[in-house]
């Protein structure tokens, strides 16, 4: 005899009790702490921080070992708890030219005002792996000098000078805010650089990708990449001036792109624009390049029907929460859904072979 | 809960969220834009419908939840928790004794009464996704009441098929303006949408919509005069309370062809089974 299944809560609860054995893993192992994974698995932490748009070490460190290493579950985490956050007010605009660069290279001059610092990065380590790191190894310490005082101005700042860049006039316009208003289209570029800040990286990378290949080709250069600390401040009214509230690490791209002239401009380059909170290298610069194609309209360029050129596609695709939550509902029940197509499939199927029958008879 | 508004969400979302659904029930079948925020459970598993539930319950709510119709489905479980922790309401598994009943694939088999508030979760809530992906184009089509595109999407079925293909999610049109996606219950429901007492509230939350339609709103499946609207079900009596009225499930009972069908609301069978009725599987 068939008895409704009961019993769902019980389930649940055992589901998340193994699930927590399961996070824990062997026992026998050494239980990894915040501080560790703040500490030692940083680009993680910066990710999480960036998709989950909240600047909380501590909090995506948290959340990384809540989720078992799973970033976009990590990412979930942030956002479900940020959005439960009490706005405060709105800091000031963070000054990128008077950042403390870790690293700040061009590809587009041999040799800057500021100079090219390499600083903490991959690009030239020969990806073999590192034994000696399985085994307990010895802290690396290197080697250290004073900080260059001299300002580290931005390189597409030398192209504006000549005119040879197109202007990025100041636009002290407020932002909308992405996480209290309704997406609504078209948007404007300081809620679309919004939205790729917060985007899945790996979508970005993909999107940004698709351009060099071909699909609204933008030849974009890479004018500057800087890594480093800004200050943020933020105007406290009582006081009546703006007092620094803390330091955030931040990633900057800026692209340098194909050209376009008019009648009444002579040929300039173009600008694409990534910022990114955390160390995220490859996600700034993918921004830079989607956000550079999504400008064709105001470029005056063809649409040639790229997607990285739709802002709608990217804008309502980019979102790894929305994607994730959406693409993995469809193993909740549809039972309800499935016996209706069934009971169609069925009926229809019914007819055709009494057809068949009629056809033979 | 403590550290948590009741309901989860604070007060000024809440608000946030009325002024859509006022909206809402002001436009009935029209989709308002709201800010939906991020909930502790994913997009898909019915956030749109916990942010209006949690707009509108009240402490002396009695809230009951379902999913495909039951009240002991895991997701329905979920959410029932939930809003147990976080906004400490009594809750329910009988229709009639809910004041909010959140929804997901079905409207409940006994009619709701005026006070009542059904809240669908909703997936897609633009009827005419599947005819044109961009959402620029179908707001433009919706303000223009343009549908032919989706006359002819079902016209095309009948056709091909004979029938009209779309079994559940079966668009309708609210007091002969907007086309509307019920949700994705099954068509047998669709009738029960029309010049229902109960106030009908639609939230999808990956979306960012929310559309309703107010007690009494009249409420049409798009046919054809030649093809009118047959909400079909399964051609067999419930197993357990022996309804012949009801949607059913059917189960799997074995590897040899065995099966059974079920009423798909649990509360209504379990109802009828307690008033006597009994079906061929009833033990």
């Amino acid at each position: 005899m068939y008895v409704a299944v009961k019993g769902g809560e019980r389930a649940i609860e055992n589901a998340h009790a193994w699930l927590a054995e399961e996070r824990r893993g062997d026992t026998d192992v050494a239980e990894l702490d915040i501080q560790q994974i703040r500490e030692q698995l940083s680009l993680a932490v910066n990710r999480v921080m960036a998709e989950g748009s909240l600047h909380d070490p501590d909090l995506a460190a948290l959340a990384i070992k809540q989720a078992r290493g799973d970033l976009i579950e990590a990412i979930f985490l942030i956002r479900a708890y940020r959005t439960t956050l009490p706005r405060f007010g709105t800091t000031k605009p963070v000054e990128t030219a008077e950042m403390a660069c870790d690293r700040r290279i061009s590809a587009t001059f041999k040799d800057v005002p500021g100079g090219q610092v390499l600083g903490p990065t991959f690009d030239y380590t020969h990806r073999l792996l590192d034994f000696k790191l399985a085994a307990e190894g010895e802290p690396v310490t290197a080697e250290q000098r004073d900080a260059d005082p001299a300002p580290v101005p931005h390189v597409t700042e030398f192209l504006n000078r000549e005119s040879l860049i197109e202007e990025a006039p100041r636009d002290d316009t407020p932002p909308p805010d992405l996480t209290r208003e309704p997406l609504e289209l078209p948007a404007a570029r300081a809620l679309r650089l919004q939205a790729l800040s917060r985007a899945d990286e790996g979508f970005t990378l993909s999107m940004a990708y698709s351009t060099q290949r071909g699909y609204a080709r933008n030849h974009a250069f890479v004018g500057e990449l800087r890594v480093g600390t800004v200050p943020v401040e933020m105007e406290i009214p009582e006081l009546g001036f703006a007092v620094e509230i803390g330091e955030i690490t931040l990633t900057e791209c800026e692209t340098v792109n194909q050209f376009k002239g008019s009648r009444t401009e002579p040929p300039q380059f173009t600008r694409g624009y990534g910022l990114v909170f955390g160390h995220s290298e490859r996600k700034a610069i993918s921004m830079a390049l989607v956000d550079r194609a999504l400008r064709w309209e105001e470029l005056g360029e063809d649409n040639s029907g790229a997607p990285a050129q739709d802002a709608e596609f990217v804008l309502y695709h980019a979102d790894n929460i929305q994607a994730s939550g959406f693409l993995e509902h469809i193993k909740l029940p549809h039972y309800v859904d499935f016996q209706s197509e069934l009971e169609l499939v069925r009926k229809m199927r019914r007819e055709a072979n009494a057809q068949t029958r009629e056809a033979a008879e | 809960m403590s550290g948590y508004n009741f309901a989860y969400l604070d007060e000024q979302t809440k608000r946030m969220i009325r002024r859509a659904i006022l909206k809402a029930l002001a436009i009935p079948g029209y989709q308002v834009p709201f800010a939906s925020r991020e909930m502790p459970m994913p997009y898909g598993w019915g956030t749109g419908g916990v942010q209006v539930s949690a707009a509108v319950l009240t402490p002396e709510d009695r809230f009951k939840v379902i999913d495909q119709g039951a009240d002991d489905t895991t997701n329905a479980v979920s959410i029932r928790r939930f809003f147990e922790r976080t906004a400490g309401i009594a809750t329910t598994t009988a229709t009639r004794d809910a004041t909010v009943i959140q929804t997901r694939h079905r409207i409940p088999e006994e009619p709701l009464r005026e006070g009542q508030i059904l809240v669908y979760q909703v997936p897609i809530p633009e009827p005419l996704r599947f005819l044109e992906p961009r959402e620029s184009e179908t707001r433009k089509m919706h303000s223009l009441a343009e549908y032919g595109l989706m006359h002819v999407k079902l016209y095309e079925d009948i056709s091909r098929h004979g029938h009209i293909a779309t079994t559940y999610a079966y668009p309708v049109k609210v007091e002969e303006r907007y086309v509307m996606d019920p949700s994705p219950i099954p068509k047998f429901d669709n009738p029960k949408l029309s010049d229902c007492a109960a106030i009908q509230l639609f939230g999808a939350g990956r979306e960012q919509r929310i559309y309703a339609l107010p007690p009494y709103t009249t409420v049409a499946s798009l046919d054809f005069d030649d093809h009118p609207f047959d909400p079909s079900r399964a051609d067999h009596p419930c197993g357990l309370c022996g309804s012949v009225e009801t949607y059913l499930d059917e189960v799997i009972m074995d590897d040899a062809g065995g099966r059974m069908f079920v009423c798909s609301d649990t509360d209504h069978c379990e109802t009828r089974q307690n008033a006597g009725y009994r079906g061929k599987d009833a033990g």
